[in-house]
């Protein structure tokens, strides 16, 4: 079957990605009355979205394998930058409360900084030092926002 | 006059001093992050939404437009300077404005910018006050099937015009759109998609989703390209175009300003759709097509008018139909709901200060732009030898405090690390996150809209044919997508967008 092969390797990703958003939302939504068109339950138009995504993601996988499709192949993927940002967020989310604003911000930076190729501590720790004195003026001492700045511990 | 009137109201409220501050405030924020490159205005105003909160709508709306129009400003110095778009609508300017600057013309390619900029940002406030009232009027014509209709025909537009096969665009609308459904159901009051979790029932927040793809998987983006700067050492010295370069420039301007003072009021289109168009129509009728790519002064002035006029024209459907034409727009749809303002054509007969006070300030904004970029060029050059690996921590700071003041919860912090890597495996996929943002936005209004209009025709669906205004929407809609799928029209699309 010659005809089949996929071709466009990064089309093809992307409609099955539609595809798969589509059968999720498709499937949850079976849960909420649909009611009638002239008056409409909660499970109407996400049934309706949906079946409409799951369309557009046929086609694009269908054609991904065309004969006609151009060659792309999918790109190769960065883990290690993707996961030192990532997780520089969630250690912010984590640690804003129990260790206070000043603390959180100093993993956020020092976590983040390490994504980069050209990463020094020295550099790190100067940057970390500077953003953090600028974030406390601005934020906190300027516009007032409710922000813990020290750990839970000491209050 | 009913115009001068309308436009001394808004004056009077634009001149305010908190008002004249939060303008400069805005426009010095909106030329820093248009010169930084790697940070834009989408992710910026998302940044400052949460702390908005505290001012006055209009200080707060007219900081946040400041931001935008700023940036195309500060774009065009770093694509002058450096040869590297600092927005993604000075992307042309690169071209030519790189090759002056080469010659030892960046003084005269930067002034032709501004004030290429600053006519531009004139004529389309006078657009945009002269547009406002007709518009509205026609806006209060719309029943739920009219706008219905529309803002199917914004969203479809919005798919044309994104860069990316058109199928792919229309797919991220429609997944927008799902995940619009997130949270209650205003007409039954029952969850959906909500899994339980409380945090979302009321619906998915715009900000943790629009600073996880455009704020921290934009970062991972651009950590990957390790791309060295090369900035043009040189001393700016000679800011003034010569007379030549004058009877070259000011054509183009006037060009550039009428293609992007249109292509802004149009749904999907702004400020980088209209500096693309305009630099095709200026290499067009160029007698001198050869010198574009080698420092033709009408590749600088004639998109860099296009983008800001484009950047100003585009509040026009979102100020008077209430549907944003592009993503910054939704960001300022955001902006108005925290303080209960719902764009569409109420805002102008509800908040007339507000709504003139906001076009007013555009002028005075470009204004301040003219004075802050031409004297300080040689400032926002210095900026651009900061190395990313001290500025991305930086926006990796602003964000996460930005997205926790949402709520003052961690809830929107773990939101936004999600939709990092979903924004990562976007952009490997190389699908286009704007039409995503969009469909979000406008998802509850089009359900909403879409219900009614059932209801209203006992669940007729032809009605929305039958109907004049809706109908004729729905076939420039359908028009629209037999264009794109022409074949020939498809690849001069691709060549028009390819970035």
């Amino acid at each position: 079957m010659k005809g089949l092969a996929i071709r466009n390797h990064r089309a093809f990703a992307s409609g099955a990605l539609f595809l798969a958003f589509a059968i999720f939302f498709f499937v949850t939504a079976l849960q909420y009355p649909a009611g009638t068109a002239a008056k409409m339950g909660p499970g109407y138009f996400p049934r309706l979205l949906a079946i409409v995504l799951a369309t557009i993601g046929l086609v694009v996988i269908l054609s991904a394998m065309k004969s006609a499709a151009g060659r792309e192949t999918l790109r190769a993927w960065d883990i290690k930058g993707l996961a030192w940002i990532t997780g520089s967020v969630i250690l912010f989310g984590a640690l804003l409360f129990p260790l206070g604003l000043v603390g959180a911000l100093f993993v956020l930076i020092m976590v983040s900084s390490r994504a980069s190729p050209e990463f020094t501590w020295t550099g790190a720790l100067t940057n970390a030092a500077v953003l953090i004195v600028l974030c406390l003026a601005v934020f906190v001492y300027g516009l007032g926002l409710p922000l813990p700045v020290w750990p839970s511990l000491l209050n | 006059m009913d115009l001068f009137h309308n436009l001394a109201i808004g004056f009077a409220t634009a001149a305010q001093p908190a008002n004249l501050l939060y303008a400069f405030f805005g426009c010095l924020l909106g030329t820093l992050i248009g010169v930084l490159p790697g940070l834009g205005p989408l992710a910026t105003i998302a940044m400052l939404l949460p702390i908005t909160y505290a001012l006055q709508p209009d200080a707060a709306l007219i900081m946040l437009a400041g931001i935008y129009y700023g940036a195309q400003y500060g774009g065009s110095t770093t694509a002058i300077v450096v040869n590297l778009p600092g927005e993604s609508s000075s992307v042309v300017t690169t071209i030519d404005g790189y090759q002056m600057a080469k010659q030892g013309r960046a003084g005269v390619a930067l002034s032709t910018a501004a004030i290429g900029s600053f006519f531009a940002g004139c004529v389309a406030t006078l657009a945009l006050a002269a547009l406002a009232g007709p518009l509205t009027a026609t806006a209060l014509l719309f029943g739920p099937k009219e706008f219905f209709a529309l803002m199917i025909l914004g969203l479809i537009l919005a798919s044309v015009l994104s860069s990316g096969p058109f199928l792919e665009g229309i797919g991220m609308v429609v997944l927008g759109m799902l995940l619009s459904l997130v949270g209650t159901d205003l007409n039954s009051g029952s969850q959906r998609f909500a899994f339980g979790i409380p945090q979302l029932f009321d619906g998915l927040d715009f900000v943790p989703l629009a600073m996880g793809i455009f704020g921290f998987a934009e970062i991972v983006k651009n950590l990957e390209q390790d791309d060295k700067l090369s900035v043009v050492t040189q001393k700016i010295t000679n800011l003034f175009p010569t007379r030549e370069d004058f009877r070259r420039m000011v054509p183009a301007m006037l060009r550039g300003t009428t293609l992007g003072t249109l292509l802004g009021v149009l749904p999907g289109g702004g400020a980088v759709l209209s500096s693309f168009a305009s630099y095709t129509l200026e290499k067009k009728l160029s007698r001198h097509p050869e010198q574009f790519g080698k420092g033709a002064i009408e590749g600088v002035a004639g998109p860099e008018s296009a983008n800001n006029a484009g950047a100003q024209t585009s509040f026009i459907p979102l100020l008077t139909l209430g549907v944003p034409s592009n993503v910054v727009m939704a960001l300022m749809v955001g902006a108005m709901n925290i303080h209960n303002i719902h764009p569409g054509p109420e805002v102008m007969t509800k908040n007339p200060t507000l709504f003139w006070g906001l076009i007013a300030s555009m002028w005075v904004g470009n204004l301040m732009l003219l004075i802050l970029n031409l004297p300080l060029v040689g400032l926002w050059v210095k900026l651009l030898t900061i190395p990313y690996r001290y500025l991305f921590p930086a926006i990796m700071v602003f964000c996460s405090i930005g997205v926790y003041s949402i709520n003052s919860g961690t809830f929107e912090v773990y939101e936004a690390a999600v939709f990092c890597v979903f924004g990562y495996v976007l952009i490997k996929l190389q699908l286009p996150a704007a039409p995503l943002l969009l469909g979000l936005v406008l998802g509850p209004a089009i359900e909403e809209n879409f219900r009614r209009a059932m209801v209203l025709s006992r669940g007729d669906a032809t009605v929305l044919l039958t109907s004049p205004i809706s109908a004729s929407l729905l076939a420039a809609a359908a028009i629209a997508i037999i264009l794109i799928m022409l074949p020939t029209i498809r690849a001069r699309r691709e060549e028009a967008l390819q970035e």
